[in-house]
């Protein structure tokens, strides 16, 4: 059943995990770029998203909740697709650069009439 | 109302939920192949300026906190509903509505600000999925803020009644989505940008 303590908490550690998360990236980009290295910032921010995101699940959505049961299933299943969504289309998209030669590039461009 | 019918209506209102969350599911995935493409395409500026030149950060943490408090005093109207303490929830839907309208307004104004400085969705493949992508979002909640409208009116000529209910925490719902998306725009479109 949710309360207003329930509220209260999701909304207090949302708002601090995206201050966290902007102060991160503005010390970074002040700093010119040296605090963290890209790959482990970027997977700091992504970590703090995904924290939220449980935090506002269970104390928004109230998705821990026993009568949800079913909810949660859906959502789990929904998560996979997204998966399959995002990493499959970062994936092919990345294989087709990768596989195209800067002289296959040219051609292409010269083809469309655009160079 | 005797028991056998509130239990009825109870019933009603928890299968209504679940198909508006399959929804809302069926929304997510779409948002996903809005991301899908902008993570394609975020590097294609075709000379055109890069994220890292574009965005304001300190305006966007604004909208943010602001889409934060919205779902939060959204909750609130949705306790108070519970007690059927209908002038509560008239005030914190108003407040709700309020706060999202003034989200919608400074987005159109950035929209504005990147059209005003030539870089509107037809500049490059990485603008045209950064419009669509914020532009998906920012147009689920003008259509919240309407159905809002339309609730605060109902519950303002006829009170709360179990069907009135039922439609308002469909509709809490469905806000409290748009902050969840919202979140993954400002980390992956936002911070990540100017990285």
């Amino acid at each position: 059943m949710p309360t207003f303590k329930n509220y209260l908490i999701g909304f207090i550690s949302s708002i601090i995990l995206t201050i966290t998360a902007f102060a991160l990236v503005e010390i970074h980009v002040a700093s010119r770029h040296r605090t963290l290295s890209h790959p482990l910032l970027i997977g700091v921010i992504l970590t703090l998203a995904m924290g939220q995101l449980v935090i506002q699940l269970c104390y928004f959505l109230h998705l821990g909740d026993k009568s949800k049961r079913w909810n949660l299933t859906f959502f789990i299943s929904t998560l996979g697709i997204i998966l399959l969504v995002v990493v499959g289309s970062l994936w092919i998209m990345y294989a087709l650069n990768f596989n195209m030669t800067p002289q296959q590039v040219n051609q292409y461009l010269q083809d469309q009439g655009s160079y | 109302m005797d028991t056998t019918a509130i239990n009825h209506q109870h019933e009603k209102t928890e299968n209504s939920l679940f198909g508006f969350w399959v929804y809302l599911m069926t929304d997510l995935i779409m948002f996903a192949a809005l991301f899908a493409a902008y993570a394609v395409l975020h590097n294609n500026t075709f000379g055109g300026p890069a994220s890292g030149q574009l965005f304001n950060l300190p305006f966007v943490l604004a909208e943010t906190v602001i889409l934060l408090t919205s779902s939060f005093s959204c909750g609130l109207a949705y306790l108070v509903m519970q007690r059927g303490e209908v002038k509560k929830v008239l005030s914190w839907f108003t407040v709700t509505f309020l706060l999202g309208l003034s989200f919608l307004f400074m987005e159109l104004t950035e929209f504005r600000r990147l059209y005003a400085s030539g870089s509107g969705p037809q500049h490059s493949a990485f603008l045209t999925s950064y419009f669509t992508l914020v532009g998906a979002h920012g147009l689920h909640i003008a259509a919240g803020l309407l159905w809002m409208a339309v609730m605060l009116l109902v519950v303002r000529k006829r009170g709360l009644a179990p069907k009135t209910n039922s439609q308002l925490a469909r509709l809490a719902l469905f806000w409290h989505f748009l902050d969840l998306v919202w979140i993954f725009i400002f980390t992956i479109v936002y911070l990540m940008g100017v990285l």
